[in-house]
């Protein structure tokens, strides 16, 4: 069942490859946000009530509600185009992302781990790189704001699968996800649209060096 | 103590936070560098002893926050100077405080933290208070400057939380979960190597943001720019040590396994690369700000060259981030006065300093002198310890390339440098010249002095302090 919902986790990936809507993506990290709830739900159900409550307050209601229905707001807020308008063809785009998660099946292949679930490891690093691509390749700061929440998906089901041994790097992890995604959704993202008109990569290279 | 400290400063930093009545704030900032100082006191007389389980007062930690909190005594004063010049709204006083006290705050924690995770958890923090501060001025390029700094940040926090990550399933290996520097360093013949090496990329990685150097070194560089002077003095100099010692705590572990000369690779490809980075930028930049900042870069790539280079290496690479730490701090201080002076930070529009400020032109030739190394600055001292380990270590063509950067370093730096201090800027209009009080550059002949005395003729408890922090390494 785990690995279900792990692989349904990666076709979200290549969907959000090849998306075109800013609307979708939203949708897509709520939906990776649920997904992740079952899949905590299923592995982590050992440890103390407290903990579990914690982690799927985080995924539900963090996830899966408070930040899309934010992203929701700042789009409506700041009439940001619905095109996510790549670099690249969407074309492109999928063959990348197929290409990072085979590497990633690559590499996991090499390791010889019993403390790891390899399904787990391929996962959480496909989903790393592939929101670093995303940052790399989009356009818009709220595109960039997207792919940093996928690496944070990335990392917490990267902290699952150490999880079972050590809870509380579960719990910084997600202390970190909070703090980050607070700071740059809620102060900045925020101001950006008040000072910026249409908020797009190009206007922020202003800093320089004479 | 610790506890009484943390718990202190917080407090006073929410009622920083509400206050608006002028003589509350600065007595509450004046409050706030008292009780950083006997803290400081505190953890030099309870000297190895561990509180509230996750700090522990040993060498690095306590010489680094003395270090923090003489530079902190001048950048309340500069602050003052600032913010009374600039006739800020008590709001904005108000929240620039409360992050100066946040910032130094969890700074001197992360020096004294024995564990990762909290180590971590307080470079956070500093991301948090340093964004505010950065985003003083409430402009379109102050907000440019804050998005790159918080996002890049946040990209590096997640990393060296990957790494620890990594960590955790490479201590599984030794039937343990215990994160802390000593337990890593008590079973390191036991942890698994693959693991330690992607969690000493990752973790190296990402506190390259706060340390300065490549790869992540872009972000620092517009925080020094934009944030108001006292705060770019902090960031340029004892926030960079905090990502020091992330990484030399960690790297005193890994130096102690087989992976040693794998580490030594990293770290030094790496400076090295900071160091051709910050080269390359210091020919071409105008702006004088940002050249004391990419000033930083290059001396973090020496530091960090000391470090892989072993041996005498490392006593001088904590030697050069502390002398390093009076030197860059005092330039930051006097920039000010000099922004006082010329409304500007481009070197096409200022220029002859010495016409107008004689007290300020004498900080920034010393500052100048003292930051390319060149005798009596104690970075000299240093500096030709971190050559003589390269040499050591047999690294001679490293070392030569190394020299040929520096030349063109001192070469660009002197140029600017002169150019501000003795040739007059092109149509600079100077009939309503702000008059600087000279009492307001002795805090950076003081620092200035420091490190001239610590590198020239240092007391025996500073040396023995320094030895103590290297002590782990392997030699």
């Amino acid at each position: 069942m785990i690995h279900v919902l792990l692989i349904t986790f990666i076709i979200t990936l290549f969907y959000m490859a090849i998306a075109n809507r800013l609307m979708t993506y939203i949708k897509v990290l709520a939906f990776q946000g649920v997904l992740l709830f079952f899949v905590v739900f299923i592995q982590l159900s050992e440890i103390n009530t407290l903990n579990l409550v914690l982690i799927l307050l985080e995924t539900i209601v963090f996830k899966s509600l408070a930040v899309p229905i934010f992203l929701g707001y700042l789009l409506k807020r700041n009439n940001i185009t619905r095109e996510a308008e790549p670099f690249l063809p969407n074309f492109v785009s999928l063959v990348i992302t197929t290409f990072i998660v085979v590497i990633t099946i690559l590499i996991a292949n090499t390791i010889k781990d019993d403390n790891l679930d390899k399904i787990f490891f391929v996962v959480a690093l496909s989903t790393l790189f592939f929101g670093l691509y995303l940052i790399a390749t989009r356009r818009k700061i709220i595109t960039h704001v997207m792919g940093y929440m996928v690496i944070e998906n990335g990392v917490f089901v990267l902290s699952l699968a150490v999880g079972n041994e050590m809870p509380m790097l579960v719990n910084l992890g997600i202390l970190l996800d909070i703090f980050a995604s607070v700071l740059i959704l809620g102060i900045f993202l925020n101001k950006i649209g008040d000072v910026f008109k249409d908020v797009d990569v190009d206007q922020l290279s202003n800093l320089k060096d004479y | 103590m610790i506890g009484i400290y943390l718990l202190g400063a917080i407090a006073i930093a929410i009622i920083l936070f509400f206050s608006r009545s002028k003589l509350l704030v600065y007595s509450l900032a004046g409050l706030f560098v008292v009780l950083q100082s006997m803290f400081t006191i505190y953890t030099g007389m309870h000297f190895g002893s561990t509180e509230l389980v996750y700090f522990t007062y040993d060498s690095l930690g306590v010489i680094l926050l003395i270090t923090l909190s003489i530079i902190a005594i001048p950048a309340f004063l500069h602050s003052y100077i600032y913010i009374e010049n600039h006739k800020e709204d008590p709001q904005a006083r108000a929240i620039y405080l409360t992050s100066m006290v946040m910032l130094i705050m969890a700074i001197s924690a992360g020096y004294l933290s024995n564990h990762i995770a909290v180590t971590w958890i307080f470079t956070e923090i500093t991301t948090l208070s340093a964004s505010a501060l950065i985003y003083h001025h409430r402009n379109k390029l102050a907000l440019e400057g804050t998005w790159k700094y918080v996002f890049i940040c946040a990209i590096s926090i997640t990393f060296i939380f990957i790494g620890i990550l990594f960590l955790s399933l490479s201590l599984q290996h030794a039937g343990s979960d215990d994160l802390s520097f000593s337990n890593l360093l008590k079973r390191r013949a036991e942890l698994n190597p693959m693991w330690l090496r992607m969690a000493f990329l990752f973790i190296f990685t990402g506190f390259t943001a706060k340390l300065g150097l490549v790869p992540m070194f872009t972000a620092g560089i517009d925080a020094k720019d934009k944030a108001p002077a006292p705060a770019g003095a902090l960031f340029a100099t004892v926030l960079m040590n905090l990502g020091f010692v992330g990484i030399f705590r960690f790297y005193i572990v890994i130096a102690n396994t087989p992976l040693l000369h794998w580490a030594q690779l990293v770290v030094g490809s790496a400076a090295f690369l900071s160091l051709f980075v910050s080269t390359v930028y210091m020919l071409k930049v105008k702006n004088i700000k940002r050249m004391f900042a990419y000033s930083g870069i290059e001396h973090m790539g020496i530091v960090m060259l000391g470090v892989a280079a072993g041996g005498i290496g490392y006593y001088a690479a904590v030697l050069h981030i502390i002398l390093h730490a009076f030197v860059k701090s005092s330039l930051f201080f006097q920039f000010n006065q000099l922004y006082r002076v010329f409304q500007d930070k481009s070197i096409y529009h200022i220029g002859n300093y010495f016409k107008y400020n004689a007290t300020g032109a004498m900080v920034l030739l010393f500052g100048f002198i003292s930051a390319t190394a060149m005798p009596p600055s104690g970075l000299f001292v240093s500096e030709f310890l971190i050559f003589k380990s390269l040499f050591d270590a047999g690294q001679i063509i490293l070392l030569i390339a190394v020299l040929l950067l520096l030349t063109m370093i001192i070469w660009a730096f002197g140029k600017n440098i002169f150019k501000v201090l003795f040739i007059p800027a092109v149509g600079f209009d100077d009939s309503n010249v702000e008059k600087i009080r000279p009492w307001e550059s002795v805090s950076q002949f003081i620092l200035l002095a420091t490190a001239v005395y610590l590198g020239l003729n240092p007391p025996a408890i500073f040396v023995q302090l320094l030895k103590d922090s290297v002590s782990l390494l392997p030699m």
